[in-house]
């Protein structure tokens, strides 16, 4: 018999409510696979495992009543720690929100409790959501469950949803909420080998998640395959009058629209993504994917996205600029640290809590936020930026005028070994090069496994859609799942 | 443009964020390392471009003028708000003397 362990959302759901297994025991389960690996991989900041029996016990009670079970009825899952939970400690992996126990659900985490979803706990992530490799935590570095053959290096689980990727990928959660502001959902799951996307900017309430850069960040599901992906993004996404950049569109039925026949289906190969030096097995893999799509009945199309080489420094003006005005509310009075130097005042009671409570990664962004948004800089460096931003996007809609989605690499390597980028965070930044141009143009972007590089690790690649087609993004990404075949796991070393 | 010791200090401070004079020598070549890479957007011709605002098309919704209209987001949450304060005094929060 298959571990319940093994079992992503659909299976575990329709199990439940065929019971063929409680949803009781799924969640026991889970909480002692999350207890096993959580010493050595530290994927989680606090486990919560009385949430997840306490959320399947009333399922199990609901389906006994004869009741309808909501879309995730008995799945336990992870939440980034990034998104509210009322009563439960949200630290966004920071010093400065140790502690914090809001008294609000987010609304993504509300709508998920509202389907039948239960919490395993709070995860691990990049602090304050700025890393792509979790090593800039207040809570210890989160290491992947995958290896190389012969190593026992610890390897990045990607960031900033490394605690997501890491813990569904180790099967200590079916799924898990990842957030994306530059590429933390599908940098993350290409490292782990499993799915993950991000929807159109405005689909999921950003309200109750811990803010980053407000006009790119946005949540979505990390999961096994692109079906859960479907299923979860259901139940995330809608309207939310509390979030005034929120979508006001139904949520489409993703999940009995999927199908992985692209005929007549047009796909973009960016040319500008093709660089030079590139990894021989990224290579491969997005020739394969190519190949694929192909047999699934796509035409292949060749497109230009002319300001691809700007995207990523525009991004690092833009997300610390918005960071910086968004981080400003931690300043030691209404909640988390308070650092007071003895006769201190005000002003240096802020400054020392600021201090104290952000770690480096967060203080370099917000002073190069800072600077770019200062008298005398703010046109040269900020508005600049949301004009190369505005060609950014525009190249999106020419280039969507010739296909119905584009298909690239999700990241331009394996995972890293920790250490391995972190004196340089110029290196670091530069991981993110095929995943921020969509999220500069808020476009719905989802990465699946695509195979092994040849150290034996997985490599992702990445669709990306017009803005409101998620469905045209799953729909490829399954055509992509079906051929790529991937059933590599992590082996069990923890 | 590139930033020297001062400016950095000056910026921390605009940050409200304490730096000692260790971490501000670290922190000058970073920053000068990302600023001389971002720098390179000057080269990008962006006549008659606006800056981007909003990346999805979306109208701006006004809340209805009344009191309270949402339960969550509303007033008279008094305990609610102060529940994570370091130093809330007599339903307000506390910080050090401002005046004299």
């Amino acid at each position: 018999m298959t571990a319940l362990t093994d079992l992503g959302i659909a299976a575990i759901r329709d199990g439940v409510a065929k019971g063929d297994f409680t949803a009781t025991e799924v969640a026991t389960a889970f909480n002692t696979a999350v207890a096993e690996a959580q010493p050595a991989l530290n994927a989680f900041i606090v486990t919560t495992p009385e949430k997840a029996l306490e959320a399947a016990a009333k399922v199990d009670a609901d389906r006994s009543a004869g009741k309808a079970l909501g879309a995730l009825a008995g799945v336990p899952i992870g939440m980034k720690d990034l998104f509210a939970t009322k009563g439960v400690q949200t630290t966004a992996a920071s010093k400065i929100l140790e502690g914090f126990k809001p008294q609000y659900e987010s609304t993504v985490s509300q709508k998920l409790w509202d389907a039948g979803a239960g919490m395993l706990g709070k995860l691990n992530l990049d602090q304050f959501a700025m890393g792509s490799s979790n090593e800039t935590s207040a809570f210890g570095n989160v290491i992947s469950p995958w290896r190389r053959p012969d190593s026992t290096a610890p390897l990045a689980p990607g960031g900033s949803s490394g605690g997501s990727s890491s813990a569904v990928s180790a099967r200590l959660a079916p799924a898990a909420t990842g957030t994306d502001t530059g590429g933390s959902i599908r940098q993350p799951a290409a490292f782990t080998g499993i799915s993950g996307i991000k929807p159109t900017y405005g689909r999921c309430s950003r309200w109750g998640i811990v803010a980053f850069a407000s006009s790119l960040d946005q949540a979505g599901p990390m999961a096994r395959d692109v079906t859960d992906c479907a299923i979860m993004l259901e139940a995330m996404a809608g309207f939310d009058p509390k979030d005034s950049t929120s979508l006001d569109l139904p949520v489409p039925a993703w999940t009995a629209s999927l199908s992985g026949d692209m005929k007549g289906k047009k796909v973009g190969i960016p040319r500008e993504y093709r660089l030079d030096g590139m990894d021989p097995d990224v290579a491969k893999s997005w020739d394969d994917g190519i190949a694929w799509l192909k047999d699934a009945g796509a035409e292949i199309v060749d497109i230009s996205l002319p300001h691809t080489k700007y995207a990523l420094p525009t991004y690092y003006i833009i997300a610390p600029a918005e960071a910086s005005s968004n981080l400003a509310r931690y300043d030691g009075v209404r909640y988390g640290l308070r650092d007071l130097p003895d006769g201190a005042g005000l002003q240096d009671m802020y400054a020392a809590t600021r201090a104290a409570g952000f770690g480096p990664e967060v203080k370099r962004r917000i002073l190069i936020g800072t600077y770019v948004l200062s008298a005398g800089f703010y046109d040269a460096y900020y508005t600049q930026a949301q004009k190369v931003r505005a060609l950014i996007a525009r190249d999106f809609t020419l280039a969507f005028e010739k296909c119905d989605v584009i298909l690239a690499p999700t990241a331009p390597s394996s995972a890293f070994a920790l250490g391995e980028k972190s004196a340089d965070p110029l290196e670091m930044y530069l991981n993110d090069v095929f995943s921020v141009p969509a999220s500069l143009a808020g476009l719905p972007a989802m990465s699946v496994p695509a195979g092994l590089d040849r150290s034996g690790l997985p490599l992702g690649l990445q669709v990306i859609g017009k803005a409101f087609d998620e469905q045209g993004v799953l729909n490829a990404g399954l055509a992509l799942e079906a051929r790529a075949q991937f059933t590599a796991r992590p082996e069990k070393w923890w | 443009m590139s930033v020297d010791t001062a400016t950095v200090a000056k910026i921390a401070s605009l940050a409200r964020i304490k730096v000692s004079e260790t971490e501000l020598e670290a922190m000058v070549p970073e920053l000068n390392g990302i600023l001389a890479w971002v720098e390179q957007l000057a080269e990008v011709d962006v006549t008659g471009i606006e800056p981007m605002t909003a990346v999805i098309p979306n109208t701006q919704r006004l809340r209805a003028d009344v009191v309270n209209a949402d339960p969550l987001t509303g007033g008279d949450m008094r305990e609610a708000v102060l529940a994570n304060a370091p130093a809330p005094e007599h339903g307000f929060f506390g910080v050090p003397k401002v005046i004299e």
